[in-house]
């Protein structure tokens, strides 16, 4: 395995050799030292709302299962029978009082307990009484989220979050009464790249002009989105679409933030949607209404002035808080990944608000969308660029030497352009790759 | 023309790049969904693959004629192999038509097979038929899918 120095080799202030993203062997190692120790989100806790519900989803390429307790705590256990290795829940999610495992009929409680084994005259005295659905050794919550670590230490889910706490703060304290589910269904979409691909394209300004000219042209050209109290169905798609057309001046003034652990997020972004404040839609305005009744107008203003647009949780998750977006991304190989996209409904805002939510994930994040298809298009072709060895280096030099370290801890790009996010991927990345434990 | 030759008549518009013919057999107001659960009743509060009123259909077809679409250029070929055609009933001058679909697709090296229930509600057009209508189901809607660029 590679030696921690030959592994710091590959990641340099403003380069990154290609086989981080191109060599299998290293993907293995991400597998065991950042999937196998970081905070992970798994979901949120409106997936569960009863003892016994369950979701199926993976730690890196450990199969989980995330369950409601009986006491009301949520465990997550690995999905694999004690005996023999069989997974004893089937993808998906439900709600049961026991996990059977289907080859020999071991049946575990809702905490993982071992209850039935039969044949149990067949075990030696006392063999099985120590067997168990194992448990992830850390799990914690923050603001509904689900969050759980393979590693027994390391630094606690607060410390790891740092200052992207805020964006959940942001996404939650939207919601009046900060009552948020999960709903209207998930997309899973796969493409043929790395899952670091991802993660550096959700917060890079300078792509969507380029990637994206194909949907920014034909929105342009769409007939005009209605007026407040008049809108049509397509209005949040053209919107969407035209913003990604932004010109460069509003990307380079966009605000860049990243912490130490690689989260990073951008905000001043994205005020002119009918799904934010200032275009007098009457639904939007309603919703003001029944949160400003719950935390007051000073309050109610402060929260909808936040814009914040993507935040990265490294290394497995993207959501945007304004537009109550989840995107968790699982690594499957060097070379594949797949996507599971979620939407949240604030329960107490009108019905217009989450359908607008719905035709925005459509748009944006449908594995049939303008928009995201193209983004796709490209991960897969920087994997084949980067499968070839006649040149060596990834340039992420955008910004660099111009980095600011802010008193809270973040460290700002210069302009909203800057690839100070990737940057901060890459440091956390040789962190978690070098350290001891 | 029936019922069953305007179903082929439009798979053979797919198959030969015509999607600007393809587009105007949509009326006005017509809806195209590609819903994103198995027995999806509802396209506002679930979210679908596609959902387009006639609007967004039309900016799916210009969105493929773009110099620039990177996931659609080169234009994938394909072939819409429509079968199983049954009628399932008429209702406010529309006809219920279902069928199965069979799709290959080739595209950069890369070759993919879907399958689907379709099902058309069709407006009588003089001779011919304008679809008001058309709900694709993929088999595997629920599954993992890499991104959809084409026409189905």
């Amino acid at each position: 395995m590679a030696a921690n120095e030959q592994l710091a080799m590959l990641v340099q202030p403003d380069r990154v050799h290609r086989s981080v993203y191109a060599d299998p062997a290293i993907f293995e190692l991400e597998l065991e030292r950042i999937f196998g120790r970081a905070w992970l989100v798994l979901g949120h806790e409106s997936q569960l709302p009863r003892a016994g519900d369950y979701f199926t989803t993976r730690m890196g390429r450990e199969p989980v299962v995330v369950v409601r307790q009986d006491s009301g705590d949520i465990g997550v256990l690995v999905n694999r029978c004690a005996h023999r290795g069989s997974m004893v829940c089937a993808e998906g999610r439900g709600n049961a009082e026991r996990f059977v495992c289907p080859y020999h009929g071991w049946s575990y409680d809702r905490s993982g307990a071992l209850k039935v084994v039969p044949f149990a005259s067949g075990y030696p005295q006392g063999a099985t009484s120590q067997l168990r659905l194992k448990p992830v050794p850390r799990i914690a919550r923050y603001r509904g989220f689900i969050f759980a670590s393979l590693a027994a230490d390391g630094p606690d889910l607060e410390e790891f979050l740092g200052p992207a706490k805020a964006s959940f703060d942001d996404l939650v304290d939207r919601a009046p009464g900060g009552e948020l589910e999960i709903a209207g269904g998930v997309f899973k979409h796969g493409y043929n790249g790395n899952w670091k691909l991802m993660l550096e394209n959700h917060l890079d300004g300078a792509h969507p002009a380029y990637v994206h000219a194909s949907s920014v042209a034909v929105a342009r050209n769409a007939p005009e989105p209605g007026r407040p109290g008049e809108e049509h169905y397509y209005d949040i798609a053209v919107r969407q679409m035209r913003q990604n057309g932004a010109p460069d001046a509003v990307w380079e003034g966009t605000g860049m933030w990243t912490t130490p652990r690689g989260h990073g997020f951008m905000g001043d972004y994205h005020d002119d949607d009918r799904l934010v404040a200032g275009l007098g839609n009457p639904a939007f305005d309603e919703y003001r209404r029944l949160l400003a009744q719950q935390v007051g107008e000073r309050r109610a203003d402060q929260i909808l002035r936040v814009t914040l647009w993507n935040t990265i949780v490294y290394p497995n998750c993207s959501f945007m808080s304004q537009f109550r977006q989840l995107r968790i991304i699982h690594p499957v190989a060097v070379d594949r990944s797949v996507v599971y996209t979620y939407s949240f409904r604030m329960k107490h805002a009108p019905a217009q608000m989450f359908r607008d939510t719905v035709a925005f994930a459509n748009v944006v994040n449908g594995t049939g969308s303008w928009v995201l298809t193209d983004d796709l298009e490209v991960y897969e072709r920087i994997q084949h660029g980067l499968s070839s060895g006649a040149l060596d280096w990834v340039y992420i030099g955008r910004g660099y030497g111009r980095d600011v370290d802010e008193a809270d801890g973040t460290r700002r790009g210069a302009t909203g352009t800057s690839e100070v996010f990737i940057r901060a991927q890459m440091r956390a990345w040789l962190d978690y790759m070098t350290r001891d434990a | 023309m029936t019922p069953e030759q305007f179903l082929y008549h439009e798979a053979r518009l797919l198959d030969t790049q015509r999607y600007e013919e393809w587009l105007a057999l949509f009326t006005d107001d017509a809806t195209y969904w590609v819903p994103l659960e198995q027995g999806q009743k509802d396209p506002y509060e679930t979210s679908s693959i596609i959902h387009d009123d006639r609007t967004l259909l039309e900016l799916r077809v210009k969105q493929i004629r773009h110099p620039r679409a990177h996931a659609r250029l080169p234009l994938a070929r394909t072939v819409h192999q429509v079968g199983n055609v049954v009628p399932l009933g008429e209702a406010n001058g529309e006809l219920r038509i279902g069928s199965t679909l069979t799709l290959v697709e080739f595209r950069n090296e890369k070759q993919r097979l879907y399958g689907a229930l379709v099902e058309h509600r069709l407006r009588k057009s003089g001779d011919t038929f304008r679809i008001a209508h058309k709900r694709i189901d993929l088999i595997n809607s629920e599954g993992e899918l890499d991104g959809i660029a084409i026409l189905l």
